[in-house]
């Protein structure tokens, strides 16, 4: 048993919350760098050019790449053998959100009631936390700040198994459509398939903290990672949404196994600010 | 790419018949933030028979909800926000005189419709360059709405913003042209 005082992960939580919304992890810039020399459109190419300068100031000056620092979603792999002392957990993660987005001067975007009174928090919590126990005594945190132009451009469908794999690219390739210019292209695609409706929605969001670069470890998912990839960068949207060949820098799928009687499909799209960070304790 | 336009704001019928879908521009002069919150409240008031809490007419609106100003900084992140969702709104806004939007993101027909019936223009400038963009905006002063927090009404001294037409007073649509252009589907 190893034991771990909350007030670690509360500072780790800050931390992390200004690394990534002022630091873009250097993968996505080398994606962007050579999405820039393929890029067809003048206009497209000097777009990357644009939000590869904005990381590099945002590094220099710390400060959000994006005024939209989203929602912030934290996993936590907690350890079996870890013992926490000091207080809740959860409320820990919670503090850690609100000291980093004060400290940090990162905007505060979360709304308590949905709908009728979406009264601003004051301080970005509460935090979305995906908790998983797994062996060993380590934590892993990793935070995941969210804007909404490109959360609200999701979308979630059941389809049947026999709709198969031309089903499951038809279903991302209409989604990625529809969105067109909202979701901040080059876009990450996030794609969660099987389970159930709500294991399918957390799959895919799940599949944009993957580190850009890598593929699904099956051959047949990385496969079906570069079709759609190819062709959602056939659809012209481009970067901005101004027409070109770089509509997408990513796509990642995750899958768990489903019932014998469906086939859920959910995608996720996440912005060229592709932000991320992590740290195990 | 071709020079970028410069235009200053408030926007005459003159200038704004100029801009053609597609084209770069750089805007100079004061534009007003506003965001869904403000929009809604706005537009209540108008229902309610209320003045605006600014007055819009040949104004710009820029969709933004910065990220706090850090000390010594004019303007915190402040890069556009999705459009479409004050389509709802822009109309009503349109009629009161509002002359052009700066956003991100497709607008629907109603709000291209009434663009070309009241000679206004849509500009889009680039989601998530915020701290490129923040440089071309050289003062703040908070007019209404404080409540709101990043969602409150500002007036922005902008020197050379930069963004492109994207739909013009012709009722052209730069995302259409870009997507016919580019498409290999």
């Amino acid at each position: 048993m190893r034991n771990l005082d909350v007030k670690d992960v509360k500072a780790v939580v800050s931390k992390l919350c200004i690394q990534s919304c002022c630091y873009l992890p250097e993968e996505v810039v080398t994606t962007l760098q050579a999405a820039t020399i393929n890029e067809e459109s003048p206009l497209g190419k000097e777009i990357l050019e644009i939000i590869m300068k904005n990381a590099q100031l945002a590094k220099e000056t710390e400060c959000p790449i994006c005024q939209d620092t989203g929602l912030t979603v934290v996993y936590i792999e907690v350890g079996q053998e870890v013992h926490f002392t000091g207080g809740d957990l959860e409320t820990a993660i919670h503090e850690g959100v609100a000291d980093g987005y004060i400290d940090g001067y990162l905007r505060k975007s979360s709304v308590d009631d949905p709908l009728f009174l979406r009264k601003n928090t004051g301080d970005n919590t509460p935090a979305i936390i995906h908790t998983t126990i797994v062996p060993g005594d380590k934590v892993k945190l990793l935070v995941l700040p969210k804007g909404c132009g490109s959360e609200n451009m999701g979308a979630l469908r059941m389809l049947k198994p026999a709709d198969g794999v031309e089903g499951v690219i038809n279903f991302v390739l209409e989604t990625v459509r529809i969105a067109g210019p909202n979701p901040c292209p080059p876009i990450t695609v996030g794609i969660g398939i099987g389970a159930n409706m709500e294991r399918a929605a957390e799959l895919a969001k799940h599949s944009l903290t993957r580190s850009m670069g890598e593929h699904n470890p099956n051959p047949k998912y990385a496969e079906l990672e570069a079709e759609i990839l190819r062709r959602v960068n056939l659809t012209g949207i481009g970067p901005s949404g101004l027409g070109g060949t770089t509509t997408a820098l990513a796509v990642n799928i995750e899958y768990a196994p489903t019932h014998i009687g469906g086939l859920p499909v959910a995608v996720n799209l996440n912005c060229h600010a592709a932000r991320l960070a992590a740290v195990t304790l | 790419m071709a020079e970028p336009k410069k235009i200053t704001t408030p926007l005459t019928d003159d200038v704004i018949k100029t801009l053609h879908a597609g084209d770069s521009v750089l805007i100079t002069g004061p534009i007003y933030t506003a965001r869904d919150a403000a929009h809604k409240r706005m537009t209540e008031a108008l229902s309610r028979g209320e003045k605006l809490p600014i007055d819009v007419k040949g104004n710009v609106i820029y969709y933004v909800g910065p990220s706090p100003e850090k000390p010594g900084q004019a303007v915190g992140s402040a890069g556009p926000t999705t459009s479409g969702r004050m389509d709802k709104y822009t109309p009503t806004m349109i009629e009161q005189g509002m002359k052009g939007m700066i956003g991100k993101g497709s607008r629907s027909q109603e709000v291209i419709d009434s663009c070309v019936k009241h000679c206004a223009v849509y500009f889009v400038a680039i989601g998530g360059a915020a701290v490129v963009i923040s440089q071309s905006i050289k003062k703040q002063e908070l007019l209404a709405y404080g409540d709101l927090g990043p969602e409150a009404i500002r007036r922005y001294d902008v020197v050379d913003f930069p963004a492109i037409v994207c739909v013009d007073c012709y009722g052209n649509d730069t995302y259409k042209d870009g997507l016919a252009k580019y498409s290999k589907e």
